[in-house]
């Protein structure tokens, strides 16, 4: 048993590596573009009448006259122990980000939660009864929908289930002080937004794995031995099919990064996005390169897990000679 | 393509060929091509169309509703709704089109230049491009447009840089197979010239994945500045662009107007329209490849 588990997990390990090694790519990529900020970070922290003895002092008191690789260092040894230094309006930045950061999972693992089985299962029904009504009905309404914007999906929600029907409150400014019940009360517009957002990526992309393993030849056999048409696809090709269906669905749970930022904005939603547009704005860069940070690691993470789930799933790996 | 089975008896001229091309294509890719044509026409001729100008103040009531004068009402600043929907389609369609342009321009080159020139160049290229495509473009964007400060030619640079990894990607792949091929084999024992063999060979047949990866990259990159706008940090006023009009308009939508509804919906249906193109286009090259 110990020997057969042997290439998966060093396949996993040098996975993680690569995972480990792209963090560290970006986290020098997100570092070292604030050094292009045109003037000092110093004079852009006092505005433009700072004198410059106060701008030389608070350069000291950042560090900022130490060599950038060592800042560099610092900043990430800080950032892996979850300190991400002090925002340009003075406060941590972990106290700022850190009770949105949880508001935000909470969002996006709800949806995500919702959201695979049933793309998985709808794509599955289309790949079953291709060229029939319910996949071409799918497959023009989702190729539809993938080219909507996420804030007009926001909007129309915000219309027809806040404004007209008045069922759930347009805004979603939740609090903590509000019991659990009535949180997920107000996040119901968000979340319906985001699925909708997500769903149309995942159900197109399940489709095409499970078809482009319906072309293979064990499939023919299977076909030829004459299994139902519905066996093959669950039988068949759904087990094999779960190596790319696994990458499409990580690769579509990053749609839902960008998607949480825009549907925050829209909703009021105490979340990591919102304060990433906020701090834009304010150009408050220890903010945003948190935010980045922290989008980015889920990003690579959502593609790690993608990785895994495919090495782990391949049948022809799990049965090494 | 079945022009090589129609083609040897006499070859049908180039228009033929595409009209009979067109009337196999399905209705969604006809519909999209239309609206795809019609937004074209309102974006080129959007200074003779509008009722008022882009930035001309024509009323003292902001957020007017809907009226003879103002069809479509006025915004927060009393200007026409109407005319600043015309003239955004103009401005948005136009930055998304030159943003799309230099990011396949730069992307084919580099991924050309990178495949011909092969070693440690391709790969130190190859791995900084996968490096780039490992933050979500949305929050690179985000984070470089607030360092550099947010102008239409930073916009349209730093989209076009981000794009150009996926173009990069594919022609490199392209580059690197088109060698390999048989037709082109064919040619070169032929005995044609390198350039006859990319233009007759290669071109044709590469040219609809380029037109789907292009169409595909353009949803993109216009919805990505509209979401961006949206955002507060795309394109500025004064300039008319939808996905700001859609932000300064939205407390309408609490008072059940839809008017704020409307940019956003023209900018949906020209991404559907294109994205039905495109699938169409997908359709039949994915079919060449199935049959050969």
């Amino acid at each position: 048993m110990n020997r057969t588990s042997h290439p998966i997990l060093s396949m996993v390990a040098s996975r993680v590596g690569l995972g480990l090694l792209s963090l560290l790519i970006v986290s020098l990529v997100i570092f070292f573009s604030v050094s292009l900020l045109p003037g000092s970070y110093a004079s852009a922290i006092l505005g433009q009448n700072a004198t410059p003895e106060a701008v030389a002092a608070l350069e000291t008191r950042l560090g900022l006259d130490q060599p950038a690789i060592w800042r560099y260092l610092s900043w990430l040894a800080a950032a892996a122990t979850g300190d991400l230094g002090q925002s340009f309006a003075g406060r941590p930045v972990m106290a700022v980000l850190g009770p949105r950061l949880l508001n935000t999972i909470t969002l996006a693992s709800i949806t995500a939660v919702i959201a695979v089985p049933l793309a998985i299962t709808l794509g599955v029904i289309c790949a079953r009864f291709r060229g029939r009504f319910i996949d071409r009905f799918l497959s023009t309404s989702t190729l539809a929908s993938i080219s909507l914007p996420e804030f007009f999906v926001a909007y129309l929600m915000m219309m027809i289930f806040a404004v007209k029907l008045q069922w759930f409150p347009s805004m979603a400014g939740i609090r903590n002080s509000m019991d659990l019940g009535e949180q997920l009360y107000r996040m119901v517009l968000p979340i319906l937004t985001l699925l909708l957002v997500i769903l149309a990526h995942m159900i197109r992309n399940t489709r095409a794995a499970i078809l482009s393993v319906m072309s293979s030849p064990y499939v023919e056999m299977a076909r030829l031995k004459g299994e139902s048409e519905g066996r093959v696809v669950t039988r068949q090709a759904l087990p094999n099919a779960i190596g790319p269906i696994a990458s499409v669905v990580a690769l579509n749970l990053a749609y839902l990064i960008s998607g949480v930022v825009v549907i925050e904005v829209v909703f009021v939603y105490p979340g990591v996005g919102q304060a990433m547009i906020d701090a834009v704005r304010n150009r408050d860069v220890p903010v945003i390169q948190a935010c980045a940070l922290i989008f980015a690691t889920a990003y690579i993470g959502f593609n790690l897990l993608a990785d895994i789930v495919s090495i782990v799933s391949n049948p022809r790996l799990l049965h090494p000679r | 393509m079945d022009q090589s089975i129609d083609a040897r008896p006499a070859p049908p001229s180039r228009l033929t060929r595409a009209r009979r091309l067109l009337a196999t294509a399905p209705f969604t890719a006809r519909l999209g091509m239309v609206l795809v044509a019609i937004y074209a026409f309102v974006a080129i001729f959007a200074p003779w169309i509008a009722p008022y100008g882009e930035v001309e103040v024509v009323s003292r009531i902001p957020f007017d509703g809907w009226s003879a004068q103002h069809l479509l009402g006025t915004d927060q600043l009393g200007r026409d709704f109407l005319s600043r929907l015309i003239f955004g389609a103009r401005n948005s369609i136009s930055i998304a089109l030159v943003t799309t342009m230099i990011s396949f321009g730069l992307g084919c080159l580099l991924g050309v230049f990178s495949a011909l020139i092969g070693g440690f160049v391709d790969q130190a290229i190859s791995r900084f491009v996968d490096a780039l495509m490992s933050v979500p473009d949305l929050i690179f964007i985000l984070m470089i447009l607030s360092i550099f400060g947010n102008s239409i030619p930073n916009l349209i640079l730093i989209i076009a840089v981000l794009t150009s990894t996926r173009f990069f990607r594919i022609s490199r792949a392209a580059a690197l197979n088109v060698a390999s091929l048989d037709f082109v084999e064919a040619a070169r024992v032929r005995g044609e010239s390198l350039l006859w063999i990319s233009i007759h060979e290669v071109f044709p047949n590469v040219l609809p994945l380029i037109l789907s990866e292009l169409g595909m990259r353009f949803c993109f990159i216009f919805l990505s500045i509209a979401a961006l706008s949206f955002l507060g940090v795309g394109i500025q006023p004064p300039l008319a662009e939808w996905g700001s009009m859609v932000r300064d308009n939205a407390a309408l939508i609490n008072m059940g107007d839809i008017t704020p509804l409307i940019p956003a919906a023209s900018i949906a249906l020209l991404a559907i329209a294109v994205n039905f193109v495109v699938d169409w286009l997908l359709n039949r090259a994915s079919g060449l490849n199935e049959e050969g």
